[in-house]
């Protein structure tokens, strides 16, 4: 490879790391009416916040999504990037949609969703807060 | 490269110094010496079966085998992990399996109420040494690509079984992630299937076809023998086509000390392996009466 090569590339040659960061395209799994519209019009939502220090979302994170020119939160539930051992990692990334107060905006998901999700959120839920625990009971499949 | 020269050497030494037992012998057997060279016949003049079943381990046992980085090494520790390993050995069966190989794996976990998961898939790596072994699984459950990566030693698992015991024609299967959902959609109520004893682990030849592009690795730089090529060049444009010339690197197999470094000298592998060997073998032994315990079915009355 010639010097001035190194130069020109417009890319970056490490490996991606599939960070949920703001700009990532995430996918809808629930049946809300939004969420379906818009995985149907292949405008996937876009990350416009991620609700945690880091920056970067994982399993059990709050996101912010501009979907159809709307903001939603949702949740994220199943991400593509690298995961410690017995923590499932799936071929995309994952979000239920909710509001405010924490309720889903579907009455279904048609993924499998990782088990450790119930613990996650059970400790995000606080009493007078937002209730995060609906989305367990929504769920079709654990792995 | 490195392991045939001492090979070579070794049927040298061997040639020279069993010229005298074997004259003892039998007549016939020296008849049938003139392939010397073959690995068999050194098998037969020293340990007759001993040894080929030592150098058999590496595959079955690859995790025995410590990381061949020199600064890593440390003979004490890989002693002591290999004692640790072989405790877990004898508390939970840890069949033998392959990259290919469908597994399942039911393991303790605080979250669900059950306190137990179950996850079935093809394992699709099988990388690390000693307590650190880990292999990944994957399957497509509702339609959704699913992996999970499990320590071969971790004391949560519960039980690892072996459903469909297979090799593939490679040894890793990332490319299953972009190849059509067919090739890695297993049903989760897979029922096991049982190889007769002594039969050659059977290796499957299918050649996936990938789906089209953006893919999560370069597959038309490598040499993958599972991947369908004549498909997969139909996928992606000229000037890729035009490059993979430009990134083969044909001279590493001709780079002995990459070689030297990326494996375990023969000798040591022996070492190690006449180290754990009655152990395992004593484990085997013991897993095999077990389970002819467990097949047997107690005839019922008829009439």
């Amino acid at each position: 490879m010639s010097f001035s090569n190194i130069f020109l590339r417009p890319f970056h040659t490490s490996k991606e790391c599939y960070h949920i960061i703001k700009m990532s395209r995430l996918r809808v799994v629930d049946n809300s009416e939004i969420g379906r519209r818009a995985m149907a019009e292949g405008k996937p939502p876009k990350c416009i916040h991620v609700y945690n220090k880091k920056g970067v979302g994982t399993i059990g994170d709050k996101v912010l999504v501009a979907i159809l020119g709307e903001k939603k939160k949702g949740i994220l539930v199943g991400v593509k990037k690298h995961q410690p051992p017995r923590v499932p990692k799936f071929d995309t990334n994952n979000i239920v949609l909710i509001d405010d107060t924490g309720t889903p905006l579907g009455n279904r998901i048609h993924v499998p969703i990782p088990v450790m999700l119930r613990t996650i959120l059970k400790e995000k839920t606080f009493a007078k807060g937002v209730d995060y625990t609906k989305i367990l009971a929504i769920a079709s499949r654990f792995v | 490269m490195f392991s045939n020269l001492y090979r070579q050497c070794l049927v040298e030494k061997h040639f020279v110094y069993n010229l005298f037992p074997l004259c003892k012998w039998s007549q016939c057997f020296a008849s049938s010496q003139p392939e010397l060279a073959t690995e068999s016949t050194i098998q037969a003049f020293e340990e007759p079966e001993k040894r080929s079943i030592k150098l058999e381990q590496r595959f079955i046992y690859p995790e025995f085998l410590p990381d061949p980085k020199i600064e890593w090494r440390n003979s004490i520790r890989e002693r002591l992990e290999r004692q640790d390993m072989l405790k877990r050995r004898s508390q939970i069966e840890i069949p033998e399996f392959y990259v290919g190989t469908i597994m399942a794996v039911t393991s303790f976990t605080p979250h669900s109420t059950s306190k137990k998961n179950r996850f079935l898939g093809i394992c699709i790596q099988r990388k690390g040494c000693g307590l650190r072994a880990t292999f990944v699984l994957r399957n497509i459950i509702d339609n959704l690509g699913t992996e999970v990566a499990y320590h071969l030693y971790d004391p949560t698992i519960e039980k690892i079984e072996v459903i469909r015991l297979e090799k593939r024609l490679d040894d890793e299967l990332f490319y299953l992630r972009d190849a059509l959902p067919e090739y890695s959609t297993f049903p989760l109520d897979m029922e096991p299937v049982i190889l007769p004893d002594n039969t050659p682990i059977p290796v499957n030849t299918t050649q996936v076809i990938l789906k089209p592009r953006p893919w999560v690795g370069r597959w038309e730089r490598t040499d993958f023998k599972g991947i369908n090529r004549e498909h997969m060049m139909t996928l992606i444009s000229d000037k890729m086509k035009m490059q993979i010339a430009k990134h083969q690197k044909p001279w590493e197999k001709y780079d002995l000390m990459k070689q030297y470094r990326a494996t375990i000298p023969e000798e040591e592998q022996k070492e190690i392996f006449a180290e754990v060997y009655s152990q395992l073998h004593q484990l085997e032994l013991g897993k095999k009466k077990s389970k002819r315990i467990r097949t047997f079915v107690k005839p019922k009355k008829s009439a």
